[in-house]
Order: structure tokens, then C-alpha cells, then sequence
């Protein structure tokens, strides 16, 4: 079997959800249908990461690059493609500036992008463990196994210097050197796939793309402190990265990649996966080992460290998605490479998942070091409809927003922690001038009130009465006494709180606080939101000498309360308003006026 | 397959490596292209390709070489037509491409860095052509 072409096909979350499952059944039955079955090898991959543009359809040798294809191009895609050799000129990528079609090695979104963690998404089948072994997989277990003693996998990992991508940036190596320290006949290896920040969906997608890669570390990580069984943490709400991990696990079972024995040698490991039910703090490590010895999830204090006392009062190596994916690179390529990338402080590259007000959502990674002004605007292509920059919030409710003036900083942890904000897992949340910061914050609370778990005061009690006053805010009854109150209960939250949750939780609040006061100040004082995000201070009214009586915003109204006729221009009905913005999105001749 | 021992998950990516790096396109510096017009296709161009991707394979040579499919050449009249664009070789098209001048084609031109002789066509009017 020789196959002449490839078509790869994106099978992860986004893409799946706009039909590419279709697709690639459909383009099967095609080639099938038209006598091309055996020359062209039909793949579905991982994410591609630019799930702006999905579903994705990526054609090889000819690198084409397809965007938004419908089931009904398949055969199209066949017949011209495949069997003439001609592009599909309709369905090929267009860039944005320059408007013309390109391929995939020119594309912008990509070009500033350096893969390590999802250097499998998008290339390999993750279903096939074959393809994963193509791509050097199980060559860093094999590494390990025969030819590394333990402090020698500790060694490396020391030299490059890398950090637990899922928030405070701890020195892996440190982490597994205490855990293969400390005496004991059991301990534990643990892989926290409860990534729950809203908008993001960084461990989501490399789990979906490249699951093996996960395995294999958490293998790795076994033989070098001596445990012999993994846990999976993943949340229940991600169905396909559960069922590829488990395809991934079951195929590393039957090559002996698992399980007793493995490859010939005395190292036996095996991993099972755990199912959150979706408890933010469940991210927590503390609270995510208590779910899986089955109680319920609530942080304990540290110490003592997981690494010390952790899974069942065993030593534990507790790490994210992305940090575990980066690790059989790093034997592989050792660890002075890895170091060659990235800032002084923070090594190598940083996933982000690029969403909000953005031309090119989707999920990117980069070189720690990059700027935001780089990934917004090179890579994301810009803000949405060419409006203007309001901030970009990092780390989800942990996180803080950046502002326009901190935009060419280089990303790393030190940096944004500099900035009042942190690295958190990795969500990247652009929003523009039609974001009121103030309702943006009482946004974050308001999960933050919900996902509290009510085990310490601080938490409980303060994110409670956070959403309380910016609640208050919102509805123009603040004070100016309240924004001080806004500072206080955060900077107590932040020292008093019990686990990163509640410590955290303030920083949305504090940060907008800080870079955009005067908006705060003018929602109390002049009881006025400029972007109309808080109803309760907009009100909206016709302009009777630029109204020219077409009655358009009439018809546009949901609740008929714009009334009037050509002669008599229209008014609106403030009283039945329900400050939906419609009109004011209507009317061509800025007659409606929003104050 | 059961359990595997080292050796034999070696030898498993091995065979797997040069099957996956065909979708690669990074790195590989030598290109085939063939014709496949309507012309092409009907002067035999798919056994030609065929026979190119094997005797890629059957030389060692996946990891280096992008075989792609293209147009009409504009020279119908000695279909199948390939050319093949590799560092320290001139850039050459040949005509007549039948199996047996493509395994030629990869024998000499890609490992012995010798051309075929009896089958090169020039591009058709290159000055005309250029822009």
C-alpha cells in the first residue's frame, strides 16, 4: 500500500462539534466511491489549534490547508484534489491582511508559533498508538528504562529548567526529587486533567490530541521515584479526551508499554483513570487527591506537600497536562535544549487558549517570552470588527487583566505575577471596548461564590461579599466607601484563604481595581457604564432631530417598546426597556443614544 | 500484536518512521512532480507515480523526497511527464515516463546523481512564460 496523498482531518472538541466527524466519514465513502480508496490515507487528528477557522481539513504532500469545510465538500474535495490534483481554490485558507489564499507554512497564526507540547496534535491519529511510536514516541521510556538512572532523569529535568505548567510554576525536578527521596513501599503518580477556568481548554485538547505523550511521561516519572501506579484526574464534561486516553492506554497494555514487565524490563506501571465530577477547586491538588480517594474534594493546609504525604498519605508526583507533555521531549532532546528556549526564569514554551474579542481564536503555543502584543495581534490576528484593545485576562478568575501599555512585556511567570495577574493554566481572554471591567470582574466572583467549597472563611465569606458590592456597583448604588471595602476583604482573602482558590479569587477584582479605577469611579459617581454591559445604568433614547422615521429599530425591538411613525419620529418606552442594545446596533443614522 | 520487547518496538518504529514521514513536508529538499493532466493520466502518469512512492521507499530515500501531483506540463505529446527538482542536480524534466524510466529516474538521478539520458524535455518556451 502506497498512499500518494494525506488527508488530515481535525477530530478535536471544536471541530468535532461543527461536523468533522461527518467529514471524514464522508470523504471515506468518497474516496471509496471513486476509485481512490487505496491511494489516499485518511487521518483524524488532534486539535489543530485554530479553531476559528474549523472544521479543518489539512491535504498532504501539497500542504493545502482547508477551513470550514461542510460534509458536502468531501466530494468535491476527492474528485478535484485527489484525483486532478487541483486545489479547491473555495475552501482554502484566506489571510486576513493580505486576502489571498496561502498554505499552511505561510500562515501567520502559525508562523510565530514553536511546538513542543502539541508537536503530535494535528499529525498523528491518537487513537493509533503506531503513529504516536512513528513520531519518536516511547523512545524516552525506552531512554529511561535502559539507560538512565533515576537521578540522571532528575539531573535532566534540573538542567532544563522546567515548571508545572498548570499554575505556580513549581521546579518539576524539585517535585520528584523530594517524592523519590522520601522512604516508602508505595507512592504515586498523579495527572491533573481538571482543567476548569473558563475559557480554557489547553489539557482538553492535548489529552484529545496526543494522549500516548501523557502516558509515557507519567511512565517515566514512575521508574524515576519509584512508584508503580498513575492516576488520571480528568473531569468528566471532556467525554473524548476520556475515551482516547482510555484507547491510549489500552493499546500501550497490549505492546507491554504498560502493565508488568515493561519492555522486557523488572519496571512494571500501570494508570488508571479517575473522573472528576467538575468542581473547580478539584484543580487544587490538595482537594483533587481527597476526590480520588473518594471523599469529598476540599484542600487541606501544606504543608505537608503531596510529595511528602500525599494519595492515601503515600508520596505523590502531582502534575498537569502540559507539564507532563513536555517531558519526553526533554529526555529525548535533553535538557540543555529545552533551557536554549524561553526567558531566564521560565524554560521553554507556554500553550494559551487564545478566546474573546479575536480574530483568530484558537489554541497557540509559544516561546515563554513572547508578548502578548505578538500573540494578540500576530498570531490572533487582532481584535474582532477593529475595535479597540480593553485588556487581555490571563490565568481565568485566578488570573488578572493586562492593559494596552503592559502589552510588549515578555510572557513568563515572573513577569506576570509582576503585573498583578499569573500564568495560571493558560486561558487568554482578549476583550475590547464593549467589556465593562467592572462587570467582567463580578463575572469572575460570581464563579468564584459558586466554586468556593466553604471549607475556610476567607473563601466562603469573601467572595460573597466581593459579588455583593460589585453587584452593587453595577446596579449604580456604590460608594466610594465600597471600593476601599473592595481592597480590603481582597488583600484578607489573599493572605487568610486556605488553598490557591480563595487566594486568588480577589485578583480580577484587584487588578481591574488598579488599572481601571476611573471606570469603577464612574460607575458610583456619575452612575454611568460606557460600555452598556451594566444595564441597570444604561439608558437608551432617540435623538427626534437625527431620527428619519425609518422604523427600523421598531422592528428590531423584542418587546415593542419603540413606538412612532415616519412624521412623528419614534421614542422609546423606558419603562418596558430591557436594555438589550438592539436598537442602538440598528439604527444607521446614530439616532438611538446610549447614556 | 502482544507484548513487546525492546527490539521489537525498535523495529516497529522504524517501519513505521518512513510510513508517517511521508505526510512530512519539513526537511525534504528534493521534489518530484508529476503531470497529471488529463493528458497525463491518460498516457499512464498514475503507474508512474505509483512506481515513483516505491522506488522512493525501495531507496531509502522517504525521509528526503516529496512526490506531488500537478498539471499539465504543456508537453502532451511525450506524457507522462516528470520533473524532479534536487540541491546539486539541474532542475530537469523528463517525457516518456513509463515505470521502468521512473525507476530509473530515482536509481540515477536521486542516488547516483547522474541524469537519465534519452528522456529530458526542456520546460516549453521559458521565456514566454516568465512574468
Amino acid at each position: 500500500m502506497a498512499f500518494k496523498h494525506f488527508i488530515l482531518v481535525c477530530g478535536g472538541t471544536g471541530c468535532e462539534s461543527s461536523k468533522s466527524d461527518e467529514i471524514y466519514k464522508e470523504l471515506k465513502a468518497q474516496a471509496e466511491a471513486q476509485g481512490v480508496a487505496n491511494e489516499v490515507q485518511i487521518v483524524k487528528t488532534g486539535c489543530f489549534g485554530f479553531c476559528e477557522k474549523g472544521p479543518i481539513v489539512k491535504i498532504l504532500p501539497t500542504e493545502s490547508f482547508y477551513v470550514e469545510v461542510k460534509p458536502e465538500d468531501a466530494k468535491e474535495l476527492i474528485a478535484e484534489h485527489i484525483i486532478k490534483g487541483r486545489e479547491v481554490q473555495r475552501l482554502l485558507y484566506k489571510d486576513a491582511r493580505q486576502k489571498e489564499r496561502v498554505k499552511t507554512t505561510d500562515i501567520e497564526f502559525y508562523q510565530k508559533q514553536f511546538r513542543i507540547v502539541l508537536r503530535n496534535c494535528s499529525v498523528i491519529d491518537p487513537e493509533n498508538i503506531n503513529e504516536y511510536i512513528a513520531r519518536d514516541g516511547y523512545m524516552a521510556l525506552e531512554k529511561v528504562l535502559f539507560s538512565m538512572k533515576p537521578e540522571d532523569v532528575i539531573n535532566e529535568l534540573k538542567i532544563s529548567g522546567l515548571r508545572g505548567r498548570g499554575g505556580a510554576g513549581f521546579p518539576t525536578w524539585r517535585k520528584w526529587d523530594f517524592t523519590r527521596q522520601v522512604p516508602s513501599e508505595q507512592k504515586y503518580v498523579v495527572c491533573n486533567a481538571d482543567e476548569g477556568d473558563p475559557g480554557a481548554y489547553m489539557d482538553r485538547s492535548t489529552i484529545e490530541g496526543d494522549p500516548h505523550s501523557v502516558i509515557e511521561a507519567m511512565t517515566i516519572c514512575g521508574y524515576t521515584i519509584g512508584a508503580t501506579k498513575g492516576f488520571v484526574y480528568i473531569r468528566a464534561e471532556y467525554p473524548l479526551a476520556i475515551e482516547r486516553l482510555k484507547t491510549a492506554i489500552n493499546q500501550a497494555h497490549e505492546y507491554g508499554l504498560l502493565g508488568q514487565n515493561i519492555l522486557g524490563s523488572n519496571f512494571s506501571f500501570d494508570i488508571e483513570i479517575r473522573l472528576g465530577a467538575g468542581a473547580f477547586v478539584c484543580g487544587e491538588e490538595t482537594a483533587l487527591l481527597h476526590s480520588i480517594e473518594g471523599d469529598r474534594g476540599m484542600p487541606t493546609p501544606r504543608p505537608p506537600f503531596p510529595a511528602i504525604k500525599g494519595l492515601w498519605g503515600k508520596p505523590t508526583v502531582i502534575n498537569n497536562v502540559e507539564t507532563w507533555a513536555n517531558i519526553p521531549v526533554i529526555i529525548n532532546k535533553g535538557g540543555a535544549w529545552f533551557a536554549s528556549i524561553g526567558t531566564e526564569t521560565s524554560k521553554g514554551t507556554k500553550v494559551f487558549a487564545l478566546t474573546g474579542k479575536i480574530n483568530n481564536s484558537g489554541l497557540v503555543e509559544v516561546p515563554m517570552g513572547t508578548t502578548l502584543r505578538e500573540i494578540i495581534f500576530d498570531i490572533g490576528g487582532g481584535i474582532k470588527g477593529g475595535k479597540k484593545f480593553l485588556g487581555a485576562q490571563t490565568g481565568g478568575p485566578s488570573g488578572g487583566i493586562i492593559t494596552e501599555e503592559f502589552l510588549d512585556t515578555p510572557i513568563d511567570y515572573e513577569s506576570l505575577t509582576a503585573l498583578g495577574s499569573m500564568m495560571g493554566s493558560g486561558g487568554l481572554i482578549v476583550m475590547d471596548e464593549d467589556d465593562c471591567p467592572v462587570d467582567v470582574s463580578k463575572f469572575y466572583m460570581e464563579f468564584c461564590v459558586d466554586e468556593s467549597c466553604g471549607k475556610c472563611a476567607p473563601c466562603r465569606i469573601g467572595t460573597v461579599q466581593i459579588h455583593n458590592i460589585l453587584d452593587k456597583i453595577t446596579k449604580g448604588n456604590g460608594t466610594m466607601l465600597d471600593l476601599e471595602n473592595l481592597e480590603k476583604i481582597g488583600h484578607a482573602m489573599k493572605r487568610a484563604a486556605l488553598c490557591g482558590l480563595g487566594q486568588t479569587a480577589p485578583n480580577p477584582t484587584l487588578s481591574t481595581l488598579k488599572r481601571f479605577r476611573k471606570v469603577y469611579e464612574e460607575h458610583i459617581n456619575d452612575k454611568l457604564c460606557r460600555s452598556g454591559k451594566c444595564k441597570d445604568l444604561v439608558v437608551y433614547s432617540i435623538n427626534k432631530e437625527k431620527c428619519i422615521g425609518c422604523g427600523l429599530c421598531a422592528r428590531k425591538c423584542p418587546v415593542n417598546c419603540i413606538s412612532g411613525d415616519k412624521t412623528q419620529k419614534y421614542t422609546i418606552d423606558t419603562s418596558k426597556c430591557i436594555k438589550c442594545g438592539e436598537c442602538f446596533k440598528a439604527c444607521k443614522f446614530n439616532a438611538v443614544i446610549k447614556k | 500484536m502482544g507484548k513487546m520487547t525492546l527490539e521489537e518496538l525498535r523495529k516497529l518504529r522504524e517501519a513505521q518512521k518512513s510510513e508517517i514521514s511521508k505526510r512530512d513536508t519539513a526537511g525534504k529538499d528534493i521534489t518530484i512532480f508529476v503531470g497529471m493532466g488529463t493528458c497525463g493520466i491518460a498516457a499512464g502518469a498514475k503507474t508512474t507515480f505509483d512506481t515513483l512512492i516505491k522506488a522512493v521507499d525501495a531507496n531509502g530515500l522517504s525521509d528526503k523526497v516529496v512526490v506531488k501531483q500537478t498539471g499539465c506540463m504543456g508537453l502532451c505529446y511525450v506524457e507522462p511527464t516528470v520533473e524532479v527538482i534536487a540541491p546539486g542536480m539541474p532542475q530537469t524534466i523528463y517525457g516518456k515516463v513509463d515505470s521502468a524510466t521512473a525507476e530509473e529516474i530515482v536509481k540515477k538521478h536521486l542516488v547516483e546523481h547522474t541524469l537519465v539520458e534519452g528522456h529530458i524535455y526542456d520546460r516549453p518556451a521559458i521565456d514566454i512564460v516568465k512574468k
